[in-house]
C-alpha cells in the first residue's frame, strides 16, 4: 500500500502556479489594444499558420500565449461554445462575457483538478456595436479574470509590455499608429529587434461591411505599415 | 473542453478536432436536430419554394430565385428569398419544402463558417459540395414524405479558377452540372428556356438577362412560381459568384433586365 506523503493546500497550489508560471514566461507575448475602429491583437509569431490569433465569433476575437496545444484546444472549445450558442438562440446573443466565463470556469478546474496546470493566459475581446464601450477580458491559468480597458500586455514579457505601452498609449489611435506602437513595445520589452514577417495581428474593425468583424492583417500590409514609419 | 482530449489517444479513435458544426451539433444537442416522424402530407401543409437555377458565365456563376412559395393551391407568401450565400465563395438556392430548405441553408453557411474558424481554412468548393450532399441525405426520412429538399449549389473554384454547378436529389445524390441548371416545379420550363438562350462565356449582364427571362418563361409555364411584377415590386432575386467573392445583384440590375426582356417581346 502506498502512501501520498501530506502536501498543504498553500504548497500545492504555490508550486502548481511557479510552474504555470515558468512555462508561460518561455513563450512569447502578446499585445491586445482598443484603437479608434475597434480592437488589435498583436504577437511575434514566427509560423504563418500556427496562429496566437483567432476569430471565435462576429464580434470576439481571441489570443492565447503559452503552450500552443492548450490555447489551441481552449480556441476550439470556444468557437464551439459560441457557434452552438449562436445557433440555439440569436447572433447577437453571443457574448465574449460568457465565454470569459467558461473558460475562467474551465481553467479554474483544471487547475484545481488535474495533474498539471495549463500554461496558458488568454484574451477575449469583443467590439461594441457602436460607440458603446469594447470588452476585454484577460484570463490567467488558474481562472481568475480581469476586466481590461486600453491596452493591456500578456505572457513572458507582461511587465515589460506594459511599462513600454504606459508610456506612449492614447486614445483614438488609428490602425497604422496602434500597429507601429504595439510592435515598437514588443520589440522595447523582448529587447531587440522584430522583424515584420514574424508579426501576427488581427483586429476587430467595427466599419467592416461584413458580419465577421475579424481580419488578420496580411503581412505586407504590416510590413507597410512599419515602413512608412 | 474539447473531448477529443479526454479521449485516450491511441484507442484507434480519429484525433484532432472535428471540423464539422453539424456533427458537434447531433453530439452535443441531438434534440435539436431530431427529425420529425410524425406523417405530414408535405404538399398541403408546408410552403414550397418554386424555381430557381444557377448558371456559368466568364467570370463565375449567377444563381437567381422566384420570390413565391406555396401551400398546396394558395401562395403562402410572394416575397420569400430563395437563394443564400453560402460563404464568401459559394452560393445555394433551394426549391422544396421551404422551412426545411432554410434550415438546411443556415446548417450549410454554419458548417462551412465553422470549418474556416476550426482549421483555419477555408474548404475547397468540392468539399463544400461533397458536405451539403451527407446533409440532405441525413433529410432522406423526410424526403419520403413528401417533404424533399433539393438545392442547387455552385461557386467559384480557386484551384480551378471557374465557377461550377451542383445539383442533388433527395437521395443525396449529387451531380456537376457543366453549364445551367435549374430546379423546382417550374424548373422545366426554366431548363428549356435557358437551353436557348446560354452560351459560353456570357458576360455579366447578358448572363443574368438570361437567367430573368428564364424565370419569366417558367412563371409563365408553372402557377406555382412567381413571375416579376413591377407595379408591387417584387423581383427575382440573384446572387453572382466571382473571384472577387459573392455578391448579391441590386434590385435595379435585375429590374433593368427584366425591361430588356420585355421590351423585346413587346
Amino acid at each position: 500500500m502506498s502512501f501520498m506523503p501530506y502536501v498543504p493546500p498553500e504548497q500545492l497550489m504555490k508550486d502548481r502556479s511557479d510552474y504555470a508560471r515558468k512555462g508561460i514566461a518561455r513563450g512569447k507575448s502578446v499585445v491586445g489594444l482598443e484603437f479608434k475602429d475597434g480592437l488589435l491583437f498583436i504577437a511575434e509569431n514566427p509560423s504563418t499558420t500556427l496562429h496566437k490569433i483567432s476569430e471565435i465569433y462576429d464580434r470576439i476575437a481571441f489570443a492565447g500565449v503559452g503552450k500552443y496545444s492548450e490555447f489551441e484546444d481552449l480556441r476550439i472549445a470556444g468557437v464551439r461554445l459560441a457557434d452552438l450558442r449562436g445557433y440555439s438562440y440569436g447572433r447577437e446573443d453571443v457574448k465574449a462575457k460568457d465565454i470569459a466565463n467558461a473558460y475562467s470556469q474551465a481553467l479554474s478546474t483544471i487547475f484545481t483538478q488535474q495533474m498539471k496546470p495549463y500554461e496558458v493566459e488568454i484574451l477575449v475581446g469583443e467590439i461594441s456595436e457602436d460607440g458603446g464601450r469594447n470588452e476585454v477580458y484577460h484570463i490567467l491559468f488558474d481562472g481568475s479574470v480581469n476586466d481590461e480597458h486600453g491596452f493591456i500586455g500578456m505572457g513572458g514579457h507582461a511587465e515589460e509590455l506594459s511599462t513600454a505601452l504606459k508610456g506612449s498609449y492614447q486614445d483614438g489611435w488609428d490602425l497604422v499608429t496602434s500597429v507601429r506602437e504595439a510592435v515598437k513595445a514588443l520589440c522595447e520589452a523582448e529587447g531587440r529587434q522584430i522583424e515584420p514577417v514574424c508579426i501576427e495581428a488581427g483586429v476587430l474593425e467595427r466599419p467592416r461591411s461584413q458580419r465577421r468583424k475579424f481580419r488578420r492583417l496580411p503581412a505586407d500590409e504590416i510590413g507597410r505599415t512599419l515602413a512608412s514609419s | 473542453m474539447s473531448d477529443e482530449l479526454a479521449r485516450p489517444v491511441m484507442s484507434g479513435d480519429p484525433i484532432g478536432a472535428n471540423p464539422s458544426f453539424f456533427d458537434l451539433l447531433v453530439r452535443t444537442r441531438p434534440e435539436l436536430v431530431q427529425r420529425t416522424t410524425a406523417q405530414v402530407s408535405g404538399e398541403s401543409f408546408a410552403p414550397h419554394g418554386t424555381t430557381v437555377l444557377g448558371l456559368k458565365f466568364d467570370g463565375g456563376v449567377v444563381f437567381a430565385g422566384d420570390r413565391r412559395a406555396t401551400e398546396g393551391y394558395s401562395i403562402a407568401d410572394d416575397k420569400i428569398e430563395k437563394v443564400f450565400a453560402g460563404d464568401d465563395y459559394s452560393a445555394i438556392a433551394i426549391a422544396g419544402a421551404a422551412g426545411q430548405a432554410v434550415e438546411i441553408v443556415k446548417m450549410l453557411q454554419l458548417e462551412l463558417e465553422h470549418y474556416e474558424k476550426i482549421t483555419g481554412d477555408r474548404l475547397s468548393l468540392e468539399g463544400k459540395a461533397n458536405r451539403l450532399a451527407q446533409m440532405i441525405r441525413g433529410n432522406f426520412p423526410l424526403a419520403l414524405q413528401g417533404l424533399a429538399v433539393v438545392p442547387l449549389f455552385g461557386g467559384y473554384d480557386e484551384r480551378r479558377q471557374q465557377g461550377r454547378i451542383f445539383y442533388y436529389d433527395a437521395t443525396g445524390g449529387r451531380w456537376e452540372e457543366e453549364d445551367y441548371h435549374a430546379i423546382g416545379s417550374g424548373g422545366r420550363a426554366a431548363e428549356s428556356s435557358l437551353k436557348k438562350r446560354w452560351r459560353t462565356e456570357l458576360g455579366r449582364q447578358d448572363a443574368l438577362r438570361v437567367a430573368v427571362e428564364a424565370l419569366i418563361d417558367a412563371s409563365e409555364e408553372d402557377i406555382a412560381t412567381g413571375g416579376p411584377d413591377p407595379t408591387r415590386g417584387i423581383f427575382p432575386t440573384a446572387l453572382i459568384v466571382t473571384s472577387e467573392g459573392v455578391s448579391p445583384v441590386p434590385e435595379e440590375d435585375i429590374r433593368a433586365a427584366y425591361e430588356a426582356v420585355v421590351g423585346e417581346r413587346s
